[in-house]
This record gives structure tokens, sequence and C-alpha cells, in this order.
């Protein structure tokens, strides 16, 4: 707060410097936007970054039921649980790598469907129709509802003796010959991938239409005229304007979906489906249900690295390529 | 997470140099705020917010009871007058709260890490061992027994189940329970069935019978890790095997706990007796197909009460001891229950240890002792509560009887709770084979046990 009122007499102060902005002037506006943002940056740091630091020195120690009363007590331990996580040999290990990828899939899934299912909805919720509110707010509801309540719907749904989609796909369609199991082996990996895509898509539906809404109506009447097809005009015109809020909605969407905790966590308990095991349930497995949060520690800063590598190299380089495309 | 609805919602008007940045900083808070969450995750100790320790007044206590009735508002109506009591006998105030299995021993572990907890808690007394290696428990030597009147009051198997032998218990024992086969009388009479299995081939033989026209002759909670536990336990038992070595070391792969595993297992898979949807149960679905008639028999720890929830007359069911492979329940290879119960113990950072320690006298007292065990069909850990004419019905006589001579504790190592998961994951894994009609072999058993025992700690 105080940097926002020292700010604000300077900026003050360039203002009569004249027409032509001079550079001190034009640095005090540029700053004026990340001065605005600097507390809530602040508080954000003060609220996660403590957590974060603590998780990392966590991470180093020796951090089981022998120690958790009194964790400050626990034995250092250098970087034994990093090797015991990445030792590919060892069962933990091992199993972590198989959790890994089968996040790596499940995200790519997800992320994929819910993008393309929202600019597709986006795109077709563009034009003014009637009963087009309703229709808007129903696509959102998925978003507004509590996880914990919709998620555990969901696992009724699934059951196999008593669910819905056994019930439509096995007894009304016939399109099994058994009841097939949802919440258990291989198949939960695609009950996995259709909760989250039904979830998350309605927030790239919510972003996409927005962004939607700032592309000019003149561009589409000038490419009509012109003589291009709705087609044309999508590949030509609304896709090239939504770069930048793909680039920002793929990005957010990656990040929520590989870390996500709380729908596998309603869907299949403590100990998920070697098919569905996603990393964040598997790094709560290994500390909360083994009692090792040295471990399960470790593994979280393995994860924080990850994605931190991830974003670095994605935004280099869909930032270099629409640079790129600009030049 | 929370943070989804401050998320800018990104519109703006031209693509130029000032959008680029706008868009890369809200991204960079973006990326910031999403992998912070990741981080968070890790951090173990979340203040649970119930912590009473830093209450001003030692006059209350914050009491942790586990779910024992048919639901958490029935525990609430059951427990709160008792607690009423108390409260006009030593003005202590006692603040109930009644966790659900589901959270109760990650409640507890939160609690431990941060040192805000309740008071008094409820544990599943397979817990005991595990627990007691945090230190988090007040440990119960002979003056703290002497203050609830003393360790003789107490049933031996009993408190066997409250922590590592040779070592101060880390609770005191306050509901036992055994396991039993609770059958349906109706399907016995209509199959032609005229008394329950002694042994395992008897349940097999009487089981094939039972099963027809969609009706099954056995439940099982095939996702339900700590019920899996139980059973194969009993099982490794009769096979002569342990799960954990002289030393607590695991043991998991041994011949007996292989043939254990692959014999309740193989109830499903080759007797099949066990509906294959069983496979996926966790949330006492069992009780609920049970009480509907859509399956026989159950091996279940004081269901009675559960029954009579869900609408069925105690006329409807008969109790009979769970079965071994030959001969007559009793010790060694003839266990056929664990030592199930609840034990009350006292977070050693209470800041009223003497009102807490007076709870738990009042708890453990003969009146409270037959009101609350009754109500829950438990069995009093309490010698002389024990000899109450009100437990002498013939579903309590089972179960009494199969407490005094032929149950045994679960192993009261610190890492009972992990082998829990460990092996309670396997033998649903393999549940979940088996409905999917693959063969068990002993060799897919023993590679499963094999993984198990692996993810123990070293």
């Amino acid at each position: 707060m105080t940097l926002l009122t020292e700010a604000t007499p300077g900026r003050r102060a360039t203002r009569p410097g004249g027409r032509s902005l001079p550079p001190r002037g034009r640095l005090g506006r540029a700053a004026l936007p990340y001065l605005l943002l600097l507390p809530a940056v602040l508080l954000e740091l003060l609220v996660h970054l403590v957590p974060m630091v603590m998780g990392i020195l966590m991470s180093f120690k020796e951090l089981t039921q022998f120690y958790i009363r009194d964790w400050a007590s626990a034995p250092w331990t250098g970087l034994d649980n990093y090797r015991l996580a990445v030792d590919f040999n060892a069962p933990v290990g091992r199993d972590l790598l198989h959790s890994f990828w089968v996040t790596c899939v499940f995200s790519v899934l997800a992320v994929g469907l819910c993008w393309l299912i929202g600019v597709t909805a986006a795109i077709f919720m563009q034009e003014g129709f009637r009963g087009r509110g309703l229709l808007r707010a129903l696509f959102l509801t998925p978003y507004a509802l509590p996880v914990y309540a919709a998620v555990i719907t969901w696992a009724f749904m699934f059951q196999r003796d008593n669910g819905l989609v056994n019930h439509v796909l096995h007894d009304q369609l016939g399109l099994t010959a058994e009841r097939p199991f949802w919440l258990l082996g291989g198949n939960s990996f695609a009950a996995l991938v259709i909760v989250a895509v039904w979830k998350t898509w309605p927030f790239a539906f919510l972003v996409v239409m927005a962004a939607l809404q700032n592309i000019p109506r003149e561009l589409y009447e000038a490419a009509a005229i012109d003589g291009a097809g709705v087609w044309q005009q999508i590949r030509k015109i609304t896709m090239p304007s939504l770069r930048p809020i793909n680039q920002v909605l793929v990005l957010v969407l990656f990040l929520w979906t590989f870390n996500d905790f709380n729908n596998p966590y309603v869907l299949f308990g403590k100990s998920a489906p070697e098919a569905a095991d996603l990393i964040s349930i598997h790094i709560y497995q290994s500390s909360f249900v083994t009692w090792n949060f040295g471990a399960g520690s470790a593994m979280s800063v393995l994860l924080l690295a990850f994605l931190l590598l991830v974003t670095t190299v994605y935004l280099l380089v869909t930032s270099r390529g629409r640079r790129a495309a600009r030049a | 997470m929370k943070l989804r609805h401050g998320f800018p919602t990104i519109g703006l008007p031209e693509r130029d140099d000032s959008v680029m940045r706008t868009l890369r900083a809200a991204a960079a808070i973006a990326t910031l705020t999403a992998l912070a969450t990741t981080a968070i995750g890790c951090g173990g100790g979340t203040p649970t917010g119930a912590g009473a320790n830093g209450d001003a007044a030692p006059k209350t206590l914050t009491y942790w009871a586990s779910n024992q009735g048919p639901s958490i508002e029935a525990d609430k109506e059951i427990l709160t007058p008792e607690l009423k009591k108390f409260e006009q006998q030593t003005g202590i105030k006692v603040e109930l709260e009644v966790v659900p299995w589901s959270d109760l021993l990650n409640r507890i572990l939160a609690a431990t890490t941060s040192g805000q907890g309740p008071d008094v808690l409820n544990i599943g007394n397979t817990w005991s061992a595990s627990l007691q290696a945090t230190g988090a428990l007040l440990p119960w030597d002979e003056k703290a027994f002497a203050q609830i009147g003393g360790k003789d009051r107490f049933v031996d198997s009993a408190l066997a189940s409250a922590g590592a032998p040779g070592k101060d218990p880390a609770a005191v024992p306050l509901y036992s329970m055994a396991y039993a086969l609770y059958y349906n009388k109706k399907a016995y009479r209509e199959a032609g069935v005229d008394k329950p299995p002694a042994t395992w081939d008897e349940l097999v033989e009487v089981g094939k019978k039972l099963t027809r026209d969609g009706k099954w002759a056995l439940g099982v909670e095939g996702s339900n890790l700590s019920n899996n536990i139980h059973q194969v336990f009993v099982l490794a038992k009769q096979h002569g095997a342990d799960f954990f070595d002289a030393s607590g070391n695991p043991a998991f792969t041994s011949d007996g706990a292989v043939a254990a595993v692959k014999q309740y297992v193989d109830f499903m898979a080759q007797d099949k007796i066990v509906a294959p949807g069983n496979a996926e149960y966790a949330q006492n679905q069992s009780l609920q197909d049970f009480a509907k008639g859509k399956t026989a028999m159950v091996l279940w720890q004081t269901a009675a009460a559960t029954f009579k929830a869900h609408g069925m007359s105690p006329d409807d069911w008969g109790v009979a001891p769970v079965p071994v492979q030959s001969g007559m329940p009793g010790q060694g290879r003839q266990v056929n229950s664990m030592v199930a119960g609840i034990n009350m113990a006292i977070f050693k950072n209470t800041d009223n240890l003497d009102g807490a320690l007076k709870f738990v006298k009042f708890m453990t007292g003969d009146e409270e002792q037959k009101i609350l065990n009754q109500t829950y069909g438990s069995i009093p850990p309490v010698k002389t509560a024990q000899q109450d004419p009100a437990f002498n019905t013939p579903d309590l006589t089972v179960l009494r009887d199969t407490l005094a001579t032929s149950a045994a504790p679960l192993p009261q190592v610190p890492a009972e709770s992990q082998f829990e998961t460990a092996v309670g994951t396997a033998v649903k894994e393999l549940f979940a084979d088996a409905a999917a009609g693959r063969p068990i072999t002993a060799e897919l058993v023993k590679e499963r046990l094999t993984k198990a025992q692996q993810q123990m700690p070293q």
C-alpha cells in the first residue's frame, strides 16, 4: 500500500512534463501496472512461499512417524529422499515413474479435450440466438459446482452394479456383454479423463468466449465480402486472434490438470488403481499413507521442478513462435 | 485451486506490445500461483482448527470420537447425554466431535505434526503401535492406570491391542469387537441349509447352494483396505503364518501368507460364491446387500446395529463363529478373529491432563461401559461390565466367546498402518483381477505381496 501512495505523486509530477512524454514518464507509465500488482504478488509470495520453503526443507529430512511430532528434530538425510525417488530400478522410483507417465498422458488428453470442446462451444455461442444465455449458463454449471459434490456423483454413476453409466451402456443399449468396472482396472483411466474434462472444459469455454468478444466484427464482414466461408473465417481470423489467450489458457489448464488431486481422490479414495495413479495422489500415498513425509516432499519438489521447466520452455517457445509470426 | 476465480478474464482491444506484456505478466502470475499449489500439497501439518489446546479455561475438554453408530448424527445423539452426565459430575464440559473413519487417522497425524489436537480421542486399536511410535499419545504407566482404577480392570486381549508388547500402552480399551459369520436365516431355509458352516470347506459347499437366481452366498468389501487386512490376517494365522516376523520385519511373502490371500480371493475367483461387483465395495455396500437379501452371509464385526438400521429385525439373521480350516476355534492355527476394537487415548499435548484422566475414568467406568457398549452392540473390555446380563444375547455371546478364546491382536508394530495400506491394496487389486475373470494363481498372489513388501519402510 505504501508503495502505491508513493508512486502516485511521482506519476503526477511527470504529467506536466509536456505532450511528448519524456523517457521517465513512459517508464512510470509502464511500471504502474506492476506497482498495482505488487501488493497482491507480495501477499501471494507470503502465503505460498512459506509452505513451499517448508516443503523443500522437509525433503532433506528423514521425516517418518518417529519424528513427525517434533519435526525439527528429524535427522537430515541429504539427498537420500531424492535418490529413493529417482532410483527407477527400485520399486519406489519405478512406481513414481509409472505415475508420472500416467499423469502426462492424462494431462495431454484432458487439456486437449477441454480446449477443443471449450473453443468449439464458444464459437457456436458467438452468434446471437434465442436461448443463448440459458445454454451458456448450463455449460458453466459443472464449473460452478463444488468439486466434491460433483465428483462423488460421478463416483455413484460409475458404480458397476447400480451405476447410471452401466445402466445405460449395458442394460439399455446392450453395448457391453458384461457390466464393466469403471473405478477399478484399466477403465478407471477413462473415468478419470471423463470427469476431469467434464469439470474443466467450461473454464476454457468461459475464457475463449470472453476473448471472442474482442475480435472486431468488421474483420468477419470484410472476410465475408471477400468470399471467405465459415471455416476459412475460423482459420484465418478467429484462431490467430485467439493465439495469446490460448497460450495462457493451455498453460493454466495443463498446470491444474497435472496437479489435480480432488478428482482422483474423491473417485478412488486412498489407493488409486494403477491405471489412474496420478502423481498428486501418488505423492499423497507416499507421505500420508506410508507416513514418510520426507520422501513425499522430495517427490513434490521434483514435481515442482518439472512443472517449472515445462512452463519456462513452453513460454519461451510459444513467445518466440509468436514473435516470429509477427515479424 | 481457489485462485481460479481470481483469474483475469483476458479481453484486450488490440494486439500491441502492451497487450503482450500484460499477457505475459498474467501468465507469469497464473503460473506462479498454480505452481505454488503444487508445493503446498506436501506441507504436512495442516492445523485442524478443532484444536482446543489454547483453551484459557481448563474446564473444557475436546473429544474426538470415532464413528461407531449408523451415522455421525446418531453418534452425537448417543454420546451427548453421557457427556452431560460427566459435566454434572465434574463441572468439565466436553466438546464432542465425531470424526468419520475416512478422516480419523489423517486428522490424528495432522494433530501430531502441528501439536494442535484434541485432549482425548478414540483410535482404532490396530493403530495403537503406529501412533505409539510418534510419541503423540500419553503412555499409560502404572501411575496413570491407578487414576482410572488400575490395569486389572481390563480384559488381557484388549490390553494387548493397545500398544507394542513390553511398552506402556498408548491407550486404554473402550469398546471390544470380534468378527463373526452373519447369515440370513430365510436364505438358509430356502436353500435347504440347516446349520452354519464351521469350516471353510463347508462354507464353500454351502455357498454353492446359496449362490443362485442372481443371489450370492458371501459378501466382501474388496476395495476396503482395512477389512481386507482383517480377513487375510485371520486366514494367515490359520495357515500358520504371520505378516511380521518376531523382530518386527515384514514377512508378506511366506507360503502361509500367500495361501491365506489366495484362499480369500478365491471365494470370488475360483469358488464363485462372491459377486464380482463386490470387488469395488468399500462403503459397507456388502451390509446393504445382506440386509436386502442379495447375499446370504457376511464376515463382519458387530454388524447388528447396522442391520437394524437397514430395516432388518434381529430374528432375520443368525450369528456363528467365523469358520476355521478344520476342528474348533481356539488359539494358534484355530484363531478365527482379530481382536477388534476402539481404544481411548490422551493426547500428550493436552493442557488439562487431570480432566482428561477423569474423562477416561468416566468412560471406562462400569456404568458408561454398559450403556455405550449395549447401544453400539459391542462388548465391554472392562471385566466387571462384561458380566452384565445385557451382554448375554445370542449375538453377543458368540462375539464374547470369540474374544475370550479364539481372537488374536493384529501385529502391534510401528509399521502396522503401512502394512494395512500395502497388503490391503494388494488384496484389492487381486479382487479386481478376479472380477475381471483373470485366474488368481499362487505366483500372481506372491508377486503382488512382494510388491507390497517392497513398499514398506526399510
